[in-house]
């Protein structure tokens, strides 16, 4: 087509781009000019934004039950015992000022602070705390975590409607600030217990008028009528994008909080939460991508933590099928996985190689070193079962939820147990729910699992072990062990419990229906400028303690820019 | 012409039918349960929440329940998020996904047609070839990829523009370019088609001799049956939008309703699931008829049957 002929007619078009320029350019002139990071802004006037994972199903205490909703609570409520920045053995006063045991462990008595009040102003007292306990233990609530208060005196036969007579269970309001707590046994660690975020207080006047306490949908806990008594209460709460908080003027320490704010945002892909934080939008992460770490590494020497993390990571065997119901195959396959190698060139985030099930950190108990790196004796014992040289050994799989991570994991393990016992191993892979069904329902032959505590104390890792518990899933009991465990709950002093315990995770880690891999740490960003947050076991940060540094900004801001 | 738009509806609002039953009933026999976690809760509790939610009925007396309740305009409550329902879900989420979706048809659009236009009309020359060039690269890309090299240069590289998250107006730029881009790209290619097509008529060199101006030529006689082949691809690209914006919604951390849906599937969250499903679906129904409205209205070789 001739080009003369068209010149005129190019001028709409012309036009047309050029009206285009002439809008778009500003507007991406403005964009490039608001060079200043939102988290500089943030840090200036005492914001902290923190990534938290995913969107919080509920921010009702009673019954939330994951990690990004107790980011969240532990800044909007407190329980009696306030948490350390640091260690999570030390007990901070919360709302309760003091508070004494008996001596072996089964009453204690609370001493509640009379400056404590609700967000909304109304007076906290034991009743609050009486009043969720109980709630809590309705059973026509279905509260997830209701058993987390079953070490509390009748909690359990009450939550399972077997009394309904309330006054049986042990949690006594001596007065508006007296509360005291019965149990079931001796209980040293109930502290502890105390602090997570099942034990918290309700508004019990909140509650009652927005459905009482049975109604799981109660609308109590929506942004609009949420009342806390933690340093921090919501400004707004945008679903999915995120829930600004603000200082709590009713808070009992307030003058002590040092923070303006706390913005919570609910990043699901990591990939775009390291991006965002690099990007300046976030000044803790949730979360890091594994893949990256060794980029992270090099680049962000300041910016990643790595803290221990009170968890463990272990593959579950199914020891009702053959030929995993002989304890020397499963010991063969545990002791042939060379863990160490495992956390340096696959997970790469600090991890420690599990030779026990139990993590290092609990004070008072020695972690196991029970299940060594011991190819000879691996290959002894699997010989001794019927397969020298892994000859016949039939073919089994690996079980995996979906993830990158996990499947890198699990290849690894393959082909060490390709290679030190001669065994050919496959792995497949299930979606997260459908993966927990095959588990619960020993549908598997290995299946990969991790463990969480709740509180610094083995049992929180051992009681799930026991012949028919909930999250036991591999068809493994030993009454031995049930016994062991049975005796420590009632053991008089620390000595013997602790002994116990160790004697029973020894039975585990000599039948082994897990193979131990490796003990978690919490791989994280974290902007220099942020101080008065400690690596803590159980990853819970109390807000009220952490502040910014702004003085070396100009710093922070050289090593932020150098990434991409 | 109402005849046809009521007829439409109709067999729309029983295809919405269709696919609620055949969504609840596909929902209740994949394996996993709401309520189901890590850490296992006792078998009293979980019967105690199954019971709250009714998961303890027959499936097909829950089926009517359900249906019941939507027909009613209420979708139930998250069994996930316990104190929202999914109205709630969806009211506070579609917005955000109808942004980003008009946003990106925009795009689509608003480079797409202008790129076709010049194409054609300087056919073999470096505005036709460059341009086509980039749009098949464009067409081959997936969102997937497309976002985080957006990311990457603009976002990191030259900070530009922000990475992710959705707080104002420049944080919609680079999702609406990754979810609009592939579009623009088709429509450039079937802009350039159609309208080349129309230059190439015999009237149009009947115009040209009787000397007609060019402008004319285009802008008055071949525009209108030019831009039938992208009109026609209407319908599938807001599909295509709609649909991609689970991807790009991930991508961007943006909090609309793709996300949601995501979420709900994810979380077993049966209820959400459905709301979300028959909302897309509905939204794809009345968009279609609005496309085959607007075809109409553009070709005179089709009629409203």
């Amino acid at each position: 087509m001739d080009t003369f002929s068209l010149a005129g007619s190019l001028t709409g078009i012309r036009r047309f781009c050029k009206a285009a320029l002439l809008i778009c350019a500003p507007a991406l002139l403005a964009a490039c000019g608001s060079s200043e990071r939102a988290t500089d802004v943030a840090a200036e006037e005492g914001v902290l934004m923190i990534g938290i994972g995913s969107e919080p199903k509920t921010i009702d205490p009673g019954l939330a039950t994951g990690t990004p909703e107790s980011r969240v609570l532990y800044a909007l409520m407190e329980g009696l015992i306030g948490q350390d920045p640091k260690d999570d053995l030390v007990n901070q006063p919360g709302v309760a000022e003091r508070w004494e045991s008996n001596e072996d462990f089964t009453v204690w008595t609370f001493h509640l602070r009379e400056n404590a009040k609700w967000s909304n102003g109304d007076p906290l007292t034991a009743e609050d705390f009486a009043y969720a306990w109980k709630r809590t233990l309705t059973p026509e609530l279905g509260a997830e975590f209701a058993e987390m208060l079953f070490v509390i005196k009748n909690a359990e036969p009450y939550q399972k409607g077997e009394i309904t007579d309330w006054s049986q269970v042990g949690v006594k309001v001596l007065d508006p600030y007296t509360l005291q707590v019965t149990l079931e046994g001796p209980t040293p660690h109930f502290l502890g217990m105390t602090k997570h975020y099942t034990y918290f207080p309700v508004d019990a006047k909140v509650v009652e008028a927005n459905g009482g306490a049975a109604d799981r949908q109660s609308r109590w806990s929506t942004a609009e009528n949420f009342v806390g008594n933690g340093p921090f209460v919501i400004k707004r709460w945008a679903i999915s994008e995120v829930m600004e908080t603000v200082k709590n003027p009713n808070y009992w320490d307030a003058a002590n909080v040092k923070l303006n704010g706390v913005n919570f945002y609910p990043v699901e892909n990591i990939s775009a939460e390291e991006t965002m934080f690099r990007g300046g939008r976030l000044h803790i992460t949730y979360e890091v991508p594994s893949s990256k770490l060794p980029i992270l590494k090099t680049k962000f020497k300041d910016e990643l933590q790595i803290d221990k993390y009170l968890g463990s990571y272990f593959y579950r065997v199914n020891t009702t099928k053959p030929p995993f119901d002989d304890p020397r195959v499963r010991k063969a396959f545990a002791m042939a996985i060379d863990k160490q190698l495992l956390v340096d060139k696959v997970t790469q985030g600090g991890q420690q190689p599990a030779t026990g099930y139990v993590p290092p950190g609990i004070s008072g108990y020695e972690a196991s070193t029970a299940v060594p790196y011991d190819v000879e004796a691996a290959r002894r014992l699997l010989a001794e079962a019927g397969y020298p040289d892994g000859k016949g050994f039939p073919t089994r799989e690996i079980l995996i939820n979906t993830s990158e991570n996990h499947r890198r994991v699990a290849e690894a393990i393959q082909a060490m147990w390709k290679k030190n016992l001669n065994v050919e191993v496959g792995i497949y892979n299930q979606e997260w729910k459908v993966y927990l069904n095959s588990q619960i329902n020993l549908d598997y032959d290995v299946s990969r699992s991790g463990w969480i505590a709740d509180y610094v104390y083995p049992s929180a890792f051992l009681n799930i072990f026991t012949t028919g518990g909930g999250n036991n899933n591999t068809g493994w009991g030993n009454p031995q062990y049930d016994r062991l465990i049975d005796a420590s709950r009632t053991a008089q002093t620390e000595e013997e419990r602790m002994g116990l315990m160790h004697d029973a995770e020894e039975i585990l880690l000599n039948e082994l229906p897990i193979i131990p891999i490796y003990w978690y740490t919490r791989v994280y960003l974290k902007d220099p400028r942020v101080k008065g947050w400690y690596p803590k076991l159980l990853d819970r940060h109390p807000y009220k303690y952490i502040y910014f540094d702004n003085s070396g900004t100009a710093a922070a801001d050289e090593v932020n820019g150098e990434g991409a | 012409m109402l005849r046809f738009i009521a007829t439409r509806l109709l067999q729309g609002v029983l295809v919405l039918l269709a696919i609620y039953a055949v969504t609840f009933f596909l929902v209740a026999a994949t394996p996993g349960s709401p309520f189901s976690s890590e850490r296992a809760i006792s078998p009293e509790i979980l019967a105690q929440i199954e019971s709250f939610y009714g998961y303890d009925k027959p499936v097909t007396e829950r089926f009517v329940t359900s249906i019941t309740n939507v027909l009613h305009g209420e979708f139930g409550p998250s069994a996930v998020y316990a104190n929202r329902t999914v109205t709630q879900i969806i009211g506070a989420s579609f917005p955000v996904s109808a942004k980003l979706g008009l946003f990106a048809l925009a795009v689509a659009l608003g480079i797409g047609i202008p790129v076709g236009i010049l194409a054609a009309v300087r056919q073999n020359s470096w505005l036709d070839y460059l341009p086509m060039s980039i749009s098949m690269g464009g067409i081959c890309l997936p969102t997937f990829v497309m976002g985080p090299l957006l990311v990457l240069i603009f976002g990191l590289i030259l900070e530009w523009l922000p990475v992710a998250g959705w707080f104002g107006w420049e944080y919609t730029i680079l999702p609406s370019l990754t979810l609009g881009l592939y579009y623009a790209a088709y429509f450039a290619r079937l802009t350039r088609g159609g309208m080349l097509e129309m230059l190439n008529q015999d009237w149009v060199r009947t115009a040209r001799a009787k000397g007609v101006p060019e402008r004319t030529i285009i802008w008055k006689h071949c525009l209108k049956g030019g831009l039938i082949p992208a009109i026609t691809f209407l319908g599938p690209a807001l599909a295509g939008i709609i649909s991609g914006s689970f991807v790009v919604e991930t991508i961007f951390q943006i909090p609309g309703l793709g996300q949601w849906f995501v979420k709900g599937a994810l979380n077993r969250d049966d209820f959400l699931i459905l709301g979300c499903t028959v909302l897309f679906a509905a939204l794809i129904v009345v968009m279609n008829l609005i496309v085959d409205i607007v075809q109409v209205a553009l070709n005179p070789r089709l009629k409203y049957e």
